[in-house]
């Protein structure tokens, strides 16, 4: 990975969300889906931390060669900065960070499942996949029609394409849980790759397991750093033994993960609510017991912030 | 030029008095390409404990003004996988290592010690008091003068390595503490570890962190950290302080030395530009150049009066 100073091309809006594109050889040449780069915010605000961003689009011939493009939302001062910048502006860029979804040796029907802004990197990984002449079918979703991605994208890379909105402005009203199963059994997906909420890929390992078909997620959790040294991005995975779990680095081991792996019912248990559980100020960081898959599990806010603000 | 930045923190030399904080660098392959660890003063380590710990869930790190509030729950691998998988490599580098020590009873912070004591290639060891005493009623170390010097007097006693008490700025008097400290044994002291805080998001209506609360670092707690290492520099002019709390730029670093620090140390500036200590060190050099000093040293008791004499406002 290197830290580079990257001049923006083109600040674009789609929608409700915005899509800036640099010139970042040296990361576009190898970034794979999947991985993302650190943003810094500029030097004197508030906000201090760089924002994490999945790479939605890289170049590496032709006209745009070098180039790579990435999406967010606004909702907050660092993200209405970004919003701001301009073409020809430089910013400081980290990357290309953390491990991408592999790609299937010998299943070739795959199926891509986003949400939101998150449907850029599945973009990305459709145009690998269809380069290697695997079958891409796709469902997106969004909150709105404005919230959906680029779905002139999809209905380009994918054989299948299946739009829903949580609202019905756009495609069909529903939730990407009620769809898979039928989308799933239709194309014949034998792999689904899955980017979004947490409870949305949850619900995509929940389907996977019941299917028998192997399944990989790229989580957004709240980053220090982005290249493993800080420990605040991690997740529960469970471990070989099945029995316990391991606070893994999502930047560094994900942010792609196997969806089987990752210890769900620790990370989401099914009683989100939880009240400020009487963190002291000795408590809130007093060491805990070793964790165990069925033990303690601890709720925490669910909220997520790739492409986004800090939360 | 080097030997421009070398410091004697009275036995320990330092070729730049510019080191990584505890936490901030934990895992050199994963910075590859981002930070030429070699140029650095010294590296201390996250804080190790006897035992693995795993941490509680995320989110475990969120935005406050000018700051970042931070509960990793003392995530580490514990002392016995951190000899074999991660000290060696930070040894390997050359770079004086400092390895910090955690523990939430008196006889913990002393094995993890004695399973560091055969170790060739410590530079000193930083005893992290901000953990919970639980053989104790929970408080922290840093936050009773009497728990504090009693775990920094037996880790002292134990091992060949000078030992740096890393206080907290939250007591109601840290001169009162480094006393304590110093009187037990301490070498040095690290002035100041994070500080307890808390981040709620109101639409929420929750914490930001799972944790509830966490430690706030960053430039948000660097005056706190300036006015410690202040008080206590005034109070122990011969006692070693690495300065941390804020430190992000040239400035901040010669502002930690004025106020007293023979050294500093980056964390938080580090998460966000991993390079950010090298930058730091060459303003450093800049200043001292420019100021016309031949030593980071001779910063140190160099802050003035707040109020200028008569003769110096009129220049």
């Amino acid at each position: 990975m290197k830290r580079i100073s990257a001049e923006v091309l083109s600040s674009r809006t789609f929608g409700d969300h915005q899509s800036i594109t640099i010139v970042a050889p040296e990361i576009a040449e190898r970034v794979r889906p999947g991985q993302f780069v650190q943003v810094a915010m500029p030097p004197d605000r508030e906000f201090i931390l760089r924002r994490p961003f999945a790479v939605a689009k890289a170049s590496r011939e032709g006209g745009w060669a070098g180039t790579l493009e990435f999406a967010f939302r606004s909702q907050g001062a660092a993200t209405d900065w970004l919003g701001s910048v301009r073409a020809h502006q430089f910013l400081d860029v980290i990357g290309p960070l953390g491990k991408g979804f592999a790609a299937p040796k010998s299943r070739t029907t795959c199926l891509l499942v986003g949400e939101s802004v998150a449907i850029g990197q599945l973009y990305f990984l459709a145009e690998e996949l269809r380069g290697q002449g695997k079958r891409v079918d796709m469902i997106v979703w969004g909150r709105s029609q404005g919230d959906v991605y680029k779905p002139i994208e999809g209905k380009r890379l994918a054989q299948t394409f299946a739009l829903l909105t949580g609202d019905g402005s756009m495609g069909l009203r529903g939730s990407i849980e009620q769809a898979l199963p039928g989308i799933a059994e239709r194309c014949g997906s034998d792999v689904i790759y899955a980017a979004g909420s947490r409870s949305m890929l949850r619900a995509v390992a929940r389907f996977a397991q019941e299917v028998h078909i192997p399944s990989q997620v790229a989580v957004q959790e709240s980053m220090g750093c982005g290249w493993g040294q800080c420990f605040t991005c991690v997740i529960p995975m469970v471990r070989r033994d099945g029995a316990h779990y391991d606070n893994v680095r999502s930047c560094t081991e994900g942010p792609v993960f196997n969806s089987s792996r990752v210890a769900w019912d620790v990370w989401f248990p099914p009683e989100p609510a939880r009240p400020i559980d009487a963190p002291s100020p000795q408590g809130a960081d007093a060491p805990t017991d070793p964790d165990t898959v069925d033990g303690q599990a601890a709720g925490s806010p669910g909220s997520t912030s790739m492409e986004g603000d800090v939360r | 030029m080097k030997a421009m930045l070398d410091v004697d923190l009275d036995g320990i030399a330092l070729r730049s008095p510019v080191m990584a904080a505890s936490g901030c660098l934990r895992s050199l392959k994963d910075i590859h390409g981002l930070l030429d660890v070699r140029k650095l003063g010294a590296i201390v380590t996250p804080s190790i404990t006897l035992e693995p710990l795993h941490g509680g869930p995320g989110p475990r790190v969120a935005e406050s003004p000018s700051g970042i509030l931070t509960a990793t729950g003392f995530q580490n691998p514990g002392i016995e996988a951190f000899l074999v998988e991660e000290l060696p490599s930070l040894i390997r580098t050359r770079v004086p290592v400092i390895v910090s020590v955690g523990g939430t009873r008196l006889d913990e912070y002393l094995r993890v010690a004695t399973d560091l004591a055969l170790i060739d290639g410590i530079a000193a060891l930083e005893v992290n008091l901000a953990f919970p005493n639980l053989e104790r009623g929970g408080a922290r170390f840093a936050h009773r003068a009497d728990h504090a010097a009693e775990v920094i007097g037996a880790v002292s006693r134990m091992t060949r390595f000078p030992v740096f008490a890393k206080l907290s700025a939250d007591v109601a008097d840290i001169v009162d503490v480094a006393r304590a400290c110093i009187d037990a044994g301490a070498h040095g002291l690290t002035l100041i570890n994070g500080v307890p805080g808390m981040v709620i998001d109101v639409d929420d209506e929750r914490p930001r962190l799972a944790a509830g609360t966490g430690w706030v670092s960053g430039p948000a707690i660097r005056p706190l950290a300036q006015r410690a290492i202040f008080d206590v520099s005034q109070a122990f002019p011969a006692i070693p302080i690495l300065g941390c709390g804020g430190i992000s730029d040239g400035k901040s670093a010669v502002a930690a030395m004025l106020a007293g620090a023979w050294a500093v140390q980056v964390g938080t500036a580090m998460l966000v530009q991993p390079d950010v200590p090298l930058e730091i060190t060459k303003d450093v050099l800049r200043h001292l150049r420019k100021t016309g000093l031949d030593s980071p040293s001779e910063l140190r008791g160099g802050l003035r009066s707040a109020q200028p004499t008569a003769a110096e406002d009129e220049r």
